[in-house]
This record gives structure tokens, C-alpha cells and sequence, in this order.
């Protein structure tokens, strides 16, 4: 079986890809792709550690999945919400560059 | 010794307590007075009715053997800490001894009586803020402490006790606050008493600690008396340029400690200068409290404490020599003041330094008997100068006065028994009390104690003189009050006569109850001390010289030849030739002037202490520490700092860009990692 370490390794590669991604890109619509990407990552990381627990044949610990699934419902209502807000800041800025969004400031 | 548990001492104090609960609740709660006859019965009916079970008590008392006279009645236990040999606990519990039994039948008694006068003397008191039941609120409230101070098992409940009387004397001389001076008298009344207080404290304190440092943690007076050989022989080092250092006895430090609070509450040199003041409050106030009750708290305290001042000779003699100088000083006073109530007043001083002045003596018995026929005489004393107050339409200037023994019969008749039994006229109880005060003065081992006699002596004389010359004034010679006064004066109602009588018959006989045994010989009565027998157990015999019957009867008429001396004097300048007064005091304008402005001791402490005071705390601590340092520096200073720092600088980490905000919690979610991982 694939050894935790490589789970966990490619959970924080893509953890950390998607951290440099909403640090850096401008694009609204980008930034809420690499959040995206980092909930996966967490998710994956969830499933992978899930196996150090696998509880008994009878009652088997599902608690890591559990939680993704959790986790994915949370995203999605994130998304809708997000894409709510680039629509509505695309219809008053026509564009989604997060650096002209900064008028909440000193 | 075996004690007796007893449930009815609580209620000796409760009743007081429940009635002032009462009027309180009333008052502040339900904010309408009670008719008015129900008040009274409720105030003046708890006080008849704990007078009533401190009676059965004392029959309780009585049936025990001489010798193992103690009832205890533990409430609860109020304060307790720690377990096995370090136990420490002060009882809420009372104590009935001989000499409790003694103060309690003293303050109810006279108590009693005093409310039943006040009926009668606040009848008119018709004011919009319910001054009528708040008075006897405070009243009850009043006894209920004084019940606590002399009942209290414990330096601790006592010092409650201490506290409370304290409280009410405050209240109840500011009583009539829309006068601003009657507000003054009550603070400076009670701020002098705290100066009193912190050396009592103090004294618990270090009691406390020696006797822990002993092993016998303990505030009880029982286990005092029982622990105390311990600490008798402890010096503790002082500084080097005190005169009597380097090392004193731990025992005299804390009697002089015990001694500082008693000056305060027993109005003793320096601090006697409130009592004068106190007289601003309602006449029967000035005699329960000021007269008969709280003021004689510190000679209590000093007898309570008997064994402890008799094992400190150094500090005793303190007390005997304050007591001494302030009865002559406050005697010289007296005879110069017109206000009727502020010779009184003077004279309580000068009273109650004669009960110091026999204590530091080692005459315990005898300071206790002569502040029991004081309680009973200047009591009188005072609510007849109260009855004339209220015939003469609160006119309290004797100057004003005169002539009154015609229409006042009966104020004239018990007033002058008070005047001849404080002056000491053989027969009356002021003259046994006094006898055996002097007798203790002349026979104890005090340094300079013939000293301390020959103030007594001249302080007796001294009073019989100002006491008659108050009376002459008063009752005698030309009416020179205004017409329309002296055309309505009459007798009090007898509310207010009846209890005068009662005090009068008790000020003639009172003496009696504690005839010193040389007279008791005289007429053949074995064992006539009765008293001083009942009190033994409670007191401790300080060292004496013994003195011969022959040289007590001649110490005694010299106390009687002084008292007629003075008092044929006063009969002389103010009855038969009324004009020479005045010449004297023409002639004698500085002594006078002297007498009449108290020996400036009022201006001298205000100048001294009261407004170098006020100033350091106007400059200093109001406009320096209050207004500079912690409203400028620490609250609005530190609003300030952090209203600078935002606008100024930290505003601009508020960028708006919404990566700079990442960024920021990227770097700290990776520093608390890093520190998690280090």
C-alpha cells in the first residue's frame, strides 16, 4: 500500500501551491481556485491520516471521511457565495483584479 | 473553670438590633414611617425588654458559685483558620462576666430610660425626613453595638462593637445634617475616633502575633488571660533616640496601643477634642452616648484588659498620668464655658479621666464603679440640662438662663441631686465612687502617684465649682431669658420628668451598692463593697501600698473639704454677690480668656495638624497623585500613547489590499507552526 508519507507529502505540495496561488495571483476568480485547491489539500491529508485509525472489522472509524465530506459541503456553499461576490464586483469594477478592490482601507 | 452556656445572652443584644432592622427597613425600603406610637413601642420596648433578659441573666449569673460567674453563649463561629496546635478561630460568641454584667445592666438600664425620654424630647422634632423613627433607629442600632462591645468574647467582636458605636455616635451627633455645623461635629468626631481606632488595631495586631509567636494563637479574652504569662517577660528592641529605649517590654507597647484607642472613644488628652463638639447633637444622645455609654467604652477596655495593664507598670502609669492631667484640664475649662451642655460636656472629660486616672492606678474596681455612678448622675445631668433646653425653647446659654428653680420645681429638684452627687457631697454616690478613685490614686505605687492624688483633690474641687456655678445660673438669681420665653416656662411632660426621677433616686443611692469597706466598718455592715466583691473575678488586684482606715477618712474629708470649698465659691460669685463674677474675670482677663477659648487647642490643632493636612492633601495628593499622576499620566496619558500610535502608524498596516492581509496571516500561521515545531 502507498506509505502515509506520500499521502500526507502530496497533501502539503498542494497545500503550499495553492497558499502561494492566493497570495500572489490577482485574479478573484484564481485566488478562489487555490483556496479550492487547499481545502483538497486538507481533505486529502483527512483521508490519509483516517488510515492510522481504521477501528475493528465490525466497527470500522470512518471519522476522516467523515469530515471530507463535511469539508466538501462547507466548499461548495463557499464557491457559490464567492462566485456571488466576482459577479457582483465584476458589475461595479468591470474586472476581478483583487488590487483595485481596496477602497476599505485608511 | 467550668462555663455555662446561656442562649439568652444573643437576645440581650439581638432585640435592639431587630428593632433597628425594623425602622431601617422601613425607612429605606418601604420609605413610609410607622405611626408613630408604634415606633416607640417597638424602640423603647426592645431596650425595656433586653434590659428585662440581661435582669435574668444576671439572676443566672448569680446562682453559680462566687468565682466561676461566666455564661457563654457561642452564636457561631465567625472567622476560622487553620487546624490542630496553629488553630485560630474569633467565635462569634458572648460572654457574660461579672463586669459584662455589670456594663450591659448599665447601658440598657440607662438606655432604657433614655428612650423613654426621647420620646417625650423629639415629640416636636416634626421634620420632613422622617427624623422622628430614623432617631430612634439609630438609637437601637446604638445600644445593639454598645451590647456587642461589652458582651463580645473577643478582641475581634469587640472591636465590631468598637466600630459600631463609633458609627451611630456619628450619625446620631450629625443628626440634624441641614446644619452644616452639626455635619462638621459628627466627622471630626468620627475621624478623631479613627485615629484612636488604628491604635487599638494595632494593639490587636500585636497581641495576635506575640501570642502566636508563643503558640497560643488566640483573640479571646479567657485564653488571653490563660496564654498571657508567656509573653510577659518579651522585650522587643526599639530605636536607639527614644528615651527609654533600647528595649521596652512587649507588653507595655501593646497596652499603650489598647491605650491610644481608648483616648479616642474615651475622649482623653490628645484626642479629647471631639466630645466638646459632639454636644451638637440631640441632648439625649449627648447622654446616652457622650455621657453614660460609648465614652466609658475605653475605661471598660482598660478593665477588660486588667490583667495586661497590671503586668505593664510603665504603660499604667501612662494611663494614670493622661488620665490625671486631662480630668484637672478639662476641669479649668469647664469653668469658663456658658453653654449649658458644653460644661456638661467638660465635665465628662474631666470624669472620665478620674476613671483613667484610678485605672492606671490599679484601682480597676474603683474606675468601674465611678463610671457606674457617672453613668447615673450625668446621664441626669444631662437630660435635665435637656429638659431646661426645651423649656427655654433651645436656648442653651446659661448667661440666658437664671431663676428657673421656681417654674421648673421638678427639673430644679433632680438637677440638683445630679449636682450634688457629682460634686460629692458626703451621702451621694459621686461621693463614694470619687473617695475610692482618689483612695486608689493615693495608695497605688505610680510613679508621682501623691501627685496624681493632689490633682484629684483640686479637680474635686474644681468641679463641685463649676457644677454649682452652672446650677446657680441656671435655677437662680434674675430670669434673664426674653419675655415671651419666660412667661411659658413650665415643667417638661412627665415622658420627660418621670425617667429623671428614676436616675435621680439611683444617682443619691447608687453609691451604696458599692460602699468602700471603711464606711461600710463605719456603720457596721461586714463585707459592704458589694460591687467590688461581685467585679473580683473579672479584675485583676494591681500592686499596692495598704493604708491605714484613719488616713482614708482624712483623704476623704480633704475630697469633701475641696468639693466645699469649690462649691461655697461658686455660691459666693454666682448667688450671693452675682456682680463679682464679672469683676474676677475683668481682673483676671488673660486666664480667663485663657479658659474661655478651650487653651486654643482647637485652633492649635487646626493650624498644626488639620490644615497642613489639607493642604498636602490639595497640592500633593489631589492635584499631584489624584489629578496629575493617575487621571493625566495613567488614564488619559495611556489614551493618549495609544491614540498617537494608531493614527500615527499603525493605521497603515490597514491597506485594503487583500493579499497584504494574507500575507500577514500566512506569516503568522507559519511562525506559530515554527514555534510549535522548534
Amino acid at each position: 500500500m502507498l506509505p502515509l508519507e506520500h499521502v500526507i507529502g502530496l497533501s502539503a505540495i498542494l497545500f503550499v501551491i495553492g497558499m502561494i496561488g492566493v497570495a500572489t495571483r490577482r485574479n478573484l476568480i484564481v485566488v478562489l481556485m487555490s483556496i479550492e485547491l487547499m481545502l483538497n489539500a486538507v481533505n486529502l491529508a483527512f483521508v490519509g491520516f483516517n488510515r492510522l485509525w481504521p477501528g475493528t472489522a465490525a466497527a470500522p472509524a470512518l471519522d476522516g471521511q467523515v469530515f471530507v465530506l463535511m469539508v466538501i459541503t462547507v466548499a461548495a456553499a463557499e464557491v457559490a457565495v464567492g462566485l456571488g461576490i466576482v459577479i457582483s464586483l465584476f458589475r461595479n469594477r468591470d474586472s476581478v483584479d483583487l488590487e483595485e478592490a481596496s477602497l476599505l482601507k485608511w | 473553670m467550668v462555663t455555662e452556656s446561656s442562649d439568652l445572652l444573643r437576645w440581650i443584644a439581638l432585640l435592639p438590633l431587630l428593632a433597628a432592622v425594623f425602622h431601617g427597613v422601613m425607612l429605606a425600603l418601604v420609605r413610609r414611617p410607622t405611626p408613630r406610637a408604634f415606633t416607640i413601642g417597638i424602640s423603647c420596648g426592645s431596650v425595656v425588654a433586653a434590659f428585662g433578659v440581661a435582669c435574668l441573666a444576671l439572676t443566672h449569673l448569680l446562682q453559680l458559685p462566687d468565682g466561676e460567674r461566666m455564661l457563654v453563649d457561642n452564636v457561631a463561629t465567625w472567622i476560622g483558620a487553620g487546624v490542630g496546635q496553629q488553630a485560630f478561630s474569633a467565635e462569634l460568641s458572648l460572654q457574660l462576666d461579672p463586669l459584662s454584667a455589670f456594663m450591659a445592666l448599665v447601658v440598657t438600664g440607662v438606655g432604657a430610660l433614655i428612650h423613654i425620654y426621647s420620646i417625650g424630647y423629639m415629640d416636636d422634632d416634626h421634620r420632613e425626613d422622617k427624623g422622628f423613627q430614623r432617631f430612634f433607629c439609630y438609637l437601637n442600632l446604638f445600644t445593639f453595638s454598645m451590647l456587642v462591645l461589652v458582651l463580645a468574647d473577643n478582641l475581634v467582636l469587640m472591636f465590631v462593637g468598637w466600630e459600631g458605636v463609633g458609627l451611630c455616635s456619628y450619625l446620631l451627633i450629625g443628626f440634624w445634617y441641614a446644619d452644616r455645623w452639626n455635619a462638621y461635629c459628627g466627622s471630626k468626631a468620627f475621624i478623631v475616633n479613627r485615629i484612636g481606632d488604628f491604635g487599638f488595631l494595632l494593639g490587636i495586631f500585636l497581641l495576635f502575633s506575640a501570642l502566636s509567636d508563643a503558640g497560643t494563637p488566640t483573640v479571646a479574652f479567657s485564653e488571653i488571660k490563660a496564654g498571657f504569662a508567656a509573653i510577659v517577660e518579651r522585650q522587643i528592641a526599639v530605636p536607639a533616640w527614644l528615651p527609654f529605649g533600647p528595649e521596652v517590654g512587649l507588653v507595655n507597647v501593646i497596652a499603650l496601643c489598647f491605650f491610644v484607642g481608648a483616648c479616642g472613644k474615651s475622649a482623653q488628652i490628645p484626642l479629647y477634642v471631639w466630645l466638646p463638639d459632639a454636644m451638637a447633637g440631640p441632648t439625649p444622645v449627648s447622654a446616652l452616648i457622650h455621657a453614660a455609654t460609648m465614652v466609658t467604652a475605653g475605661v471598660y477596655m482598660v478593665c477588660r484588659l486588667s490583667f495586661l495593664y497590671a503586668a505593664a507598670p510603665e504603660a499604667s502609669a501612662v494611663v494614670a498620668w493622661t488620665g490625671g492631667l486631662t480630668a484637672i484640664f478639662a476641669a479649668t475649662i469647664a469653668i469658663t464655658q456658658t453653654d449649658i451642655k458644653k460644661v456638661l460636656a467638660y465635665s465628662t472629660v474631666s470624669q472620665l479621666g478620674y476613671m483613667f486616672l484610678a485605672a492606671g492606678c490599679g484601682g480597676y474596681s474603683a474606675a468601674v464603679f465611678h463610671l457606674g455612678t457617672h453613668a447615673f448622675f450625668k446621664a441626669l445631668l444631662f437630660l435635665g440640662a435637656g429638659a431646661v433646653i426645651l423649656a427655654m425653647h433651645h436656648e442653651q446659654d446659661v448667661t440666658k438662663m437664671g431663676g428657673l428653680h421656681r417654674k421648673l420645681w421638678q427639673t430644679h429638684i433632680v438637677f440638683l441631686m445630679g449636682v450634688l452627687a457629682i460634686a460629692g457631697v458626703p451621702g451621694f454616690s459621686g461621693f463614694f465612687s470619687k473617695d475610692e478613685v482618689l483612695v486608689a490614686a493615693y495608695a497605688s505605687s505610680v510613679p508621682g502617684h501623691r501627685f496624681l492624688h493632689a490633682i484629684g483633690l483640686v479637680t474635686a474641687g474644681l468641679t463641685a465649682f463649676y457644677m454649682f456655678r452652672l446650677y446657680f445660673l441656671t435655677f437662680w438669681g434674675e430670669c434673664r431669658a426674653p419675655r415671651e420665653v419666660r412667661e411659658h416656662l413650665h415643667d417638661a411632660a412627665p415622658v420627660v420628668i418621670n425617667p429623671l426621677w428614676v436616675l435621680a433616686f439611683f444617682s443619691v443611692f447608687a453609691g451604696l451598692g458599692g460602699l468602700p469597706q471603711v464606711w461600710g466598718d463605719l456603720i457596721g455592715v461586714p463585707n459592704s463593697n458589694s460591687l467590688g466583691h461581685f467585679l473580683t473575678p473579672s479584675l485583676v488586684a494591681a500592686a499596692h501600698h495598704e493604708i491605714e482606715h484613719s488616713t482614708e477618712y482624712w483623704l476623704a474629708a480633704l475630697a469633701v473639704g475641696a468639693a466645699g470649698v469649690g462649691a461655697l465659691l461658686a455660691w459666693l460669685l454666682y448667688a450671693v454677690r452675682p456682680g463679682l463674677s464679672g469683676q474676677l474675670s475683668a481682673s483676671l482677663a488673660g486666664l480667663h480668656r485663657l479658659l474661655f477659648h478651650k487653651y486654643w487647642i482647637d485652633e492649635l490643632y487646626d493650624a498644626a495638624i488639620v490644615r497642613p493636612l489639607v493642604r498636602i492633601s490639595d497640592r500633593i495628593l489631589f492635584r499631584g497623585i489624584d489629578a496629575g499622576l493617575i487621571d493625566g499620566v495613567a488614564v488619559n496619558g495611556s489614551a493618549r500613547a495609544v491614540q498617537g500610535l494608531a493614527a500615527h502608524g499603525l493605521k497603515y498596516a490597514q491597506s485594503g489590499l487583500t493579499q497584504g492581509y494574507i500575507f500577514f496571516m500566512i506569516a503568522g500561521a507559519v511562525a506559530i507552526v515554527a514555534f510549535l515545531l522548534r
